[in-house]
C-alpha cells in the first residue's frame, strides 16, 4: 500500500534525466611495442623497489621508505597516457614508481633514497619528497591528502593559463578519508577543473583495512555528491588502467571537469619498510602474487602476441643491469656538502 | 516622549560612518522594521531600521554627512500617543543595559555609554618620522591601509597576468573587509575568485597553482580561520623549495587580518606572527602604516618565496601618507626607524607600533628620548637595525600585541642577549598582551591588551627612572 502510494508520487514528478557520464572504458588495445614498453616499465619499478628494500635493510636508505611493489600497473597504465611537458602529475609519499613510470632517471631517484648530492632533490628530500618540474612531476608529498588540494591547484593553473594540460592527482584509500579531499572535489567540479583523481585502493590505509575505515568502500562513488563521475578499474591490469586513462583524459580535456578513477590494486610489501603487515594473512598476499600479478599478466599477454620467452628473459637482464647501475651510483655518490645545509631555504636573498 | 536616534555601531571596529541617505523625512510615521536610513561604514553600506513605532520629529544630521561618530544623535523620534519608545537600533548593535537609565525627568533619556573596547588603546597613531628611503619632496597622499593594500594588489595584477586573488567573499562581495574592493570590476572573475568556505582546500589549491607557475594571492578572511589551512602554509608552501633541492618553488602570498579585532573574543583575536615567523622557508611581513602596507605587499607578490602577510583589521581604516611614485616597492627584511631617539629603543611591529609611538610621545614629555623601530618583516628579522639602535641607546623595550611566551619579543630579547650583551645597561623588558585567551568583556579586554602607559613604565624601568 505504502509502496504503491510512493510510486504514484514519484510518477507525478517529471523525470530528471541522468546527468552526462563518461563512457565505460575499454581494455586498451596495445601494440606489441607499446605493451613491451609497459612491461619494461613495470619490471623496472619492481626490480628498483626490490633493490631499494635491500638497501634499506643495509642501512643505506633511512627514514620512511614506501615500496610500490604490486601496484606497478597503476602508475604505468595512467602515466603512459599523459603528455610530458603539457600535463602534470602529483602523488603522495609512495612515489618511486610514479617517477620511474614518467621516465625519470633511476640513478637520481636511487641517489635521493640514499641521501646523496646527486639525488633528484640534492639529498634534501628523501624517499617521500621528490620532484621533477621538468617532467611536470610535482611530488612526492609526505602529508596524507595534501597532494589532492595541490593537484587541484595545478589543474587550476592549467585552466587559468589555457595550456590544455590535465593534472593527474594520485592518492590512496587512506587519503580518501581526509577532509581536504572533499574541499577539493567541491571546487574542482564547481570550476570544471581538468583534474583526474586517481584513487589507488590497495585495501589498507597503513594497517587499517578499507572495511574498518570507509563507510563507503566503493571509492569511485565518493564524488557523487559533488557530481563528479567515477569509474572503478582493475588496477592489476595495465591495459585496463590505460583504457580508463583514455576515458578520463577524454572527459577532462573536453572541459567537463574532474573525474575519479578508483584503481583496485594491492601492495605486496608492508606500508613502509618498518611495517610487519600483521593485519593481513600470508594467504591473501600469496593469492594476489600468484593469481593477479600485473607483470605476470602483461608477460602472458606478450607471449600471446608472439613475443618469445627468450626476449622476456633478455628484458629481465636489461632491467637488472639498469637497477644494479642505479644502486651502485647511489652508493658511490657523495653526500651533500655541509654548505648545502643552508641553501634553498629561500629562493631570494633579503 | 521623544527619543534620540543615535548613529549605530554596525561592525566591531566601526568608529564613525557616513549618513548616506535618509529614507524618511520629518513628520513621517514609522513602525518597527521600517528602514530609516542608509549608513556607509568602513566595510559596507548598511540599512538602519526602526525598532519601535513613532513619528520622526527632527532630523539632526543631514544625508551625505561624512564622519558621523558612533553614538551621535542623528534624529529625534516621538513615541506614538505619548508612549515611551526606545531608540532605534540596528539589530547587530550592542544593546546597552539600563543601569544608568533611571527614571529621568529630562525629556531625552540619558543612555548608558557603550562600553569602550580595549582596542581603543591600540589605535593611536601619532605622527611618524619620514621614511628615509623616500626622497625628500616626494608628493604624498593620505591613503587608508585598506586602500593601500588594494592598490598594491591592483598594480601587481596589471603588471603580471599570473597574479590572481582568491578567497572567501573577495569578488562579488568586494571583500569581507573591503580590501579587495573594485578588483572584480577591473580584473574579472577569472582573476578574482570567490571560493566556498574551505580554507584547507583553497590554501592547498593556491599552493599547487603557485608550484605550477602562477602567482596566487590567497586571502584568509582572518588569520584565525587559516588555522584550518596551516598545513599547506607550512608543509606545502614553506618547505617545497628546500626539499626539492631548489627545483620547485612556491611563490604565493597568504594574506588577511591578524591580531585582536574589537570585542570579538578569543577565537577571533590572535596574533600569528610568532607562529609563522618560527618557520624557515617563509617570509613573514606585518606592516603598520599605509606606505609600508603598499610597498611590502608589492614586494611580497613579486617575491619568489612564500609570504605570510599579516594585516591588522583595526588599522584598515586609518590613513597614512603614501608616496606618490610610479612603482613603490619596499625591501623585505628591513626594519624602519619610525622615530629616532637616543635614550631607549622601543621595538615593535604591526599595531604595536602605534602604541610604541604614543608611549614615545609621553616619554618625551618626561625627558626621555625614545627611538621607535618598526620591524615590518618578522622573518627574516632585521637584527642589524635593532642591534645598532641598542648600541646607541643601551636600553630596550619590546612591544607586541600578542602573547608573551615564544613570541617575537622573546626572540628580540634573545638576540639582544646573544649579540648585544655588552651594549645593554639594563635587562630588556617586554610589554605584551596578557597570557590569556582574549576575553570578550570590555573591561577585561582592556586589561588583556597592551597600552602606551605600560610601555612608558617599562621604558622608565629600563632607564632606571
Amino acid at each position: 500500500m505504502a509502496r504503491s502510494a510512493k510510486q504514484k508520487a514519484a510518477e507525478a514528478v517529471p523525470l530528471t534525466p541522468n546527468r552526462e557520464r563518461p563512457r565505460q572504458p575499454e581494455r586498451y588495445q596495445a601494440s606489441k611495442e607499446e605493451l613491451l614498453g609497459f612491461y619494461k616499465q613495470m619490471l623496472l619499478i619492481r626490480r628498483f623497489e626490490e633493490r631499494a628494500g635491500q638497501l634499506y635493510g643495509l642501512g643505506l636508505i633511512g627514514g620512511f621508505c614506501h615500496l610500490y611493489i604490486g601496484q606497478e600497473a597503476v602508475a604505468v597504465g595512467l602515466q603512459s597516457a599523459m603528455t610530458v611537458g603539457k600535463d602534470s602529475v602529483i602523488t603522495g609519499y609512495r612515489d618511486h614508481g610514479h617517477m620511474l613510470a614518467y621516465g625519470i632517471d633511476p640513478k637520481v631517484i636511487m641517489a635521493e633514497l640514499t641521501g646523496r648530492a646527486a639525488g633528484i632533490s640534492r639529498g634534501k628530500g628523501g624517499s617521500m619528497h621528490m620532484f621533477s618540474v621538468e617532467h611536470g612531476f610535482y611530488g612526492g608529498h609526505g602529508i596524507v591528502g595534501a597532494q589532492v588540494s595541490l593537484g587541484t591547484g595545478l589543474a587550476f593553473k592549467h585552466q587559468y593559463s589555457g595550456d590544455g594540460g590535465v593534472c593527474l592527482a594520485y592518492f590512496g584509500d587512506g587519503a580518501a578519508n581526509q577532509g581536504q579531499v572533499y574541499e577539493s572535489f567541491n571546487m574542482a567540479e564547481l570550476w570544471k577543473l581538468p583534474v583526474i583523481y586517481a584513487i589507488e585502493n590497495n585495501h589498507y590505509a597503513m594497517g587499517t583495512s578499507v572495511e574498518r575505515s570507509a563507510s563507503e568502500p566503493d571509492f569511485y562513488k565518493r564524488g557523487e555528491s559533488f557530481q563528479i563521475p567515477g569509474i572503478q578499474v582493475d588496477g592489476m591490469d595495465v591495459l585496463a588502467v590505460r583504457g580508463a586513462a583514455e576515458t578520463a583524459l577524454e572527459w577532462t580535456r573536453s572541459g567537463k571537469g574532474p573525474i575519479i578513477l578508483e584503481l583496485k590494486t594491492y601492495r605486496y610489501r608492508g606500508h613502509s619498510m618498518s611495517d610487519p603487515a600483521k593485519y593481513r594473512t600470508r594467504e591473501e598476499v600469496q593469492n594476489y602474487r600468484e593469481n593477479q600479478d600485473p607483470i605476470d599478466r602483461a608477460g602472458k599477454d606478450l607471449l600471446a602476441l608472439g613475443v618469445g620467452e627468450d626476449e622476456l628473459k633478455a628484458i629481465d637482464k636489461e632491467i637488472k643491469d639498469i637497477v644494479v647501475e642505479a644502486a651502485k651510483f647511489a652508493e658511490d655518490a657523495p653526500e651533500p656538502d655541509a654548505s648545502e645545509l643552508a641553501t634553498d631555504v629561500l629562493v631570494e636573498r633579503y | 516622549m521623544a527619543v534620540e536616534l543615535k548613529m549605530p555601531a554596525l561592525s566591531p571596529t566601526m568608529e564613525e560612518g557616513t549618513l548616506a541617505k535618509w529614507l524618511v523625512k520629518e513628520g513621517d510615521e514609522v513602525k518597527s522594521g521600517d528602514i530609516l536610513a542608509e549608513i556607509e561604514t568602513d566595510k559596507a553600506t548598511m540599512e538602519f531600521e526602526a525598532v519601535d513605532e513613532g513619528v520622526i520629529s527632527r532630523i539632526l544630521v543631514p544625508e551625505g554627512t561624512d564622519g558621523v561618530k558612533v553614538g551621535t544623535a542623528i534624529a529625534v523620534m516621538n513615541g506614538e500617543n505619548g508612549e515611551a519608545s526606545s531608540p532605534a537600533q540596528e539589530s547587530s548593535a550592542p544593546t546597552p543595559s539600563d543601569q544608568q537609565t533611571q527614571a529621568s525627568p529630562v525629556e531625552l533619556p540619558k543612555q548608558q555609554q557603550a562600553p569602550e573596547s580595549g582596542t581603543q588603546q591600540l589605535t593611536v597613531a601619532p605622527k611618524v618620522a619620514a621614511d628615509p628611503e623616500v626622497p625628500a619632496g616626494t608628493e604624498m597622499k593620505a591613503t587608508t591601509v585598506r586602500e593601500a593594500l588594494r592598490d598594491a594588489m591592483a598594480e601587481e595584477m596589471r603588471r603580471d597576468g599570473r597574479v590572481f586573488v582568491m578567497g572567501e567573499e573577495v569578488a562579488q562581495y568586494q571583500g569581507a573587509y573591503k580590501v579587495t574592493q573594485g578588483l572584480l570590476d577591473e580584473f574579472g572573475p577569472k582573476r578574482v575568485v570567490d571560493t566556498p568556505i574551505t580554507e584547507y582546500g583553497f590554501a592547498g589549491l593556491g599552493a599547487g597553482a603557485a608550484m605550477g607557475g602562477l602567482r596566487p594571492v590567497i586571502e584568509f578572511m582572518t588569520w584565525n580561520f587559516a588555522m584550518q589551512a596551516i598545513d599547506h602554509v607550512i608543509n606545502s608552501a614553506a618547505k617545497t623549495n628546500y626539499m626539492s633541492g631548489g627545483q620547485m618553488r612556491c611563490p604565493i602570498v597568504f594574506r588577511g587580518p591578524n591580531g585582536a579585532a574589537s570585542r570579538v573574543a578569543a577565537q577571533h583575536s590572535q596574533n600569528y606572527g610568532p607562529w609563522y615567523a618560527s618557520v624557515p622557508g617563509l617570509i613573514v611581513i606585518a606592516p603598520y602604516d599605509s606606505a609600508d602596507a603598499k610597498g611590502l605587499m608589492k614586494a611580497a607578490i613579486r617575491s619568489e618565496d612564500p609570504v605570510v602577510f599579516l594585516e591588522n583589521e583595526l588599522l584598515y581604516g586609518h590613513s597614512f601618507d603614501v608616496p606618490q611614485v610610479d612603482d613603490y616597492v619596499l625591501p623585505i627584511g628591513k626594519a624602519r626607524i619610525m622615530r629616532p631617539g637616543k635614550d631607549v629603543t622601543i621595538v615593535s611591529y604591526s599595531i604595536g607600533v602605534g602604541v610604541a609611538l604614543e608611549a614615545a610621545q609621553a616619554l618625551e614629555a618626561q625627558g626621555i628620548d625614545a627611538e621607535v623601530i618598526d620591524l615590518r618583516t618578522l622573518r627574516p628579522l632585521d637584527k642589524q637595525t635593532v642591534l645598532r639602535s641598542l648600541a646607541k641607546t643601551n636600553r630596550m623595550v619590546v612591544v607586541e600585541e600578542g602573547w608573551p611566551a615564544c613570541s617575537i619579543s622573546s626572540e628580540i630579547m634573545a638576540i639582544a642577549m646573544e649579540e648585544g650583551f655588552d651594549d645593554l645597561d639594563a635587562p630588556v623588558m617586554r610589554v605584551t598582551n596578557a597570557d590569556v585567551p582574549l576575553p570578550y568583556a570590555a573591561n577585561l579586554e582592556k586589561l588583556a591588551l597592551i597600552k602606551a602607559d605600560d610601555v612608558v613604565q617599562a621604558a622608565k624601568a629600563v632607564s632606571y627612572r
